[in-house]
């Protein structure tokens, strides 16, 4: 079980990918949250699939206007410069390369940077949405997931067991234990989480890890 | 220009049973919920249905499930739909998956009188098994077949007889696309105006799109915003 305080630290941690100027696309889920600790006057504008760019913040259920939720289904704002346009336009900036970074969650990410989330056969079939896109055109790829999955396994793996929703794709993995590189000489290990210690990283990890010999950073 | 209103009961009694039919919206937004209901009260039966997602139990697609009058989804995710998950899981319920961006393309290639296209997207995956893979200038590349319908159900925020539509917000999504790709387009709305009440600039449906035109007394609570 991981701590809402290791939650916290690994939100505010991916938050420092987002820049100034660039377009981003936040997976549902935990990467939705990673906004919340970007400072809104860095002018990042947020993409969602159904047909927003410049999405603005959530509001209450009080303030939401029904025509105006994000992909998540979460009801949020305008603000100024925001555009909608039809999901075939949506997913053209996708695929034509505009989305600077995405952030997305994953079940299983391989040495290679294969990664699988999107299906679990058998338990959880909810469909694909724009994850596959996402995967492969965003120009960066970044996974926030817990390290281990519910029954303690290593969610970063030699090769995916599940079905895989893009291959090599992912540029870099954030866990609850440690900020991970996928370089072509495969995973290096950049970061350690406050109170973890090397060798519980190498431990809960499934396909090798490269380290550094310099000190690692904690976050 | 003709004047394209109906009833909402003569709108849909042209669908029978076996009809293919796109259906606007994603999640909420842009859902044509009062052509749902009627559809579910006419009761045509074997229908395929292709649509962003399944809406969540209890409204829209979900009724059309809940009557049994749905063979086939063709959808990019059911997730919000544990109804249409356990039908699909139970072999009651064929649904085809594509990529979001995939479905879209796939109808606006058919509204554009094309007949596919080739994309990278998937390739590796699952997804790709039954494609036919091509290589153009050395990269392998997937054939994406058009979706065409029989029938459009489209919900647009504004309207004028002759079926211009305007959208509002985030209710476009698949919308303008899906009132390309049918054989018969049949449009709800919420605000009808006189010809010339939309600005020509603002117009994102043309009328020659659209065949029929309902509209809405006003809105049912499926409409509204969701407590979550």
């Amino acid at each position: 079980m991981v701590s809402s305080d290791a939650k916290q630290r690994m939100i505010r941690r991916v938050a420092r990918e987002i820049e100034a100027g660039m377009t981003v696309n936040l997976g549902i889920g935990l990467p939705t949250r990673v906004i919340d600790h970007v400072d809104r006057d860095l002018s990042v504008c947020l993409h969602s699939e159904n047909g927003i760019a410049g999405v603005g913040p959530s509001v209450t259920y009080e303030q939401a206007d029904r025509n105006l939720i994000d992909a998540g289904g979460s009801y949020v704002s305008i603000q100024p410069g925001t555009a909608f346009f039809d999901s075939a336009v949506s997913f053209a900036m996708v695929r034509a390369g505009r989305l600077d970074l995405t952030i997305l969650g994953a079940f299983e990410v391989a040495m290679n940077g294969d990664l699988a989330n999107w299906m679990i056969p058998g338990l959880f079939t909810p469909g694909v949405g724009g994850a596959m896109e996402l995967a492969q055109k965003a120009r960066r790829v970044v996974i926030m997931m817990t390290h281990l999955d519910k029954q303690g396994h290593s969610k970063i793996v030699r090769e995916c067991r599940l079905p895989i929703t893009a291959s090599a794709c992912v540029n870099r993995i954030y866990t609850d234990l440690a900020v991970i590189d996928v370089d072509a000489q495969g995973l290096m290990l950049r970061e350690i989480a406050q109170g973890i210690s090397l060798d519980e990283v190498l431990a809960a990890t499934e396909a090798p890890l490269q380290v550094a010999d310099n000190e690692l950073p904690t976050f | 220009m003709t004047d394209k209103i109906v009833d909402i009961e003569a709108a849909i009694a042209v669908i029978g049973d076996g009809a293919t039919i796109m259906i606007g919206g994603f999640g909420v937004p842009g859902t044509p919920f009062c052509l749902l209901d009627e559809l579910v009260r006419q009761g045509p039966k074997g229908l395929t249905l292709i649509k962003n997602d399944a809406n969540e139990n209890g409204m829209g697609v979900d009724r059309l499930l809940l009557g049994n009058q749905v063979k086939k989804l063709i959808v990019s995710h059911i997730g919000l739909n544990s109804n249409a998950i356990k039908l699909m899981n139970e072999g009651r319920l064929e649904v085809e998956l594509c990529p979001q961006g995939i479905l879209a393309e796939r109808i606006r290639n058919a509204g554009a009188g094309l007949f596919g296209f080739l994309t990278d997207i998937g390739i590796d995956t699952t997804l790709a098994q039954d494609k036919p893979r091509f290589e153009i200038d050395g990269r392998k590349l997937l054939l994406e077949k058009p979706l065409r319908a029989d029938f459009a159900l489209i919900h647009a925020a504004h309207a004028d007889p002759l079926g211009n539509l305007l959208y509002a917000a985030a209710a476009q999504n698949f919308n303008p696309l899906m009132a390309m790709a049918a054989k018969h387009v049949i449009a709800e709305t919420e605000n009808l105006t006189a010809p010339g009440g939309l600005s020509p600039e603002a117009i994102h449906t043309p009328a020659p799109f659209v065949d029929r035109l309902v509209e809405l007394p006003g809105l049912t609570e499926d409409y509204g915003v969701i407590r979550r």
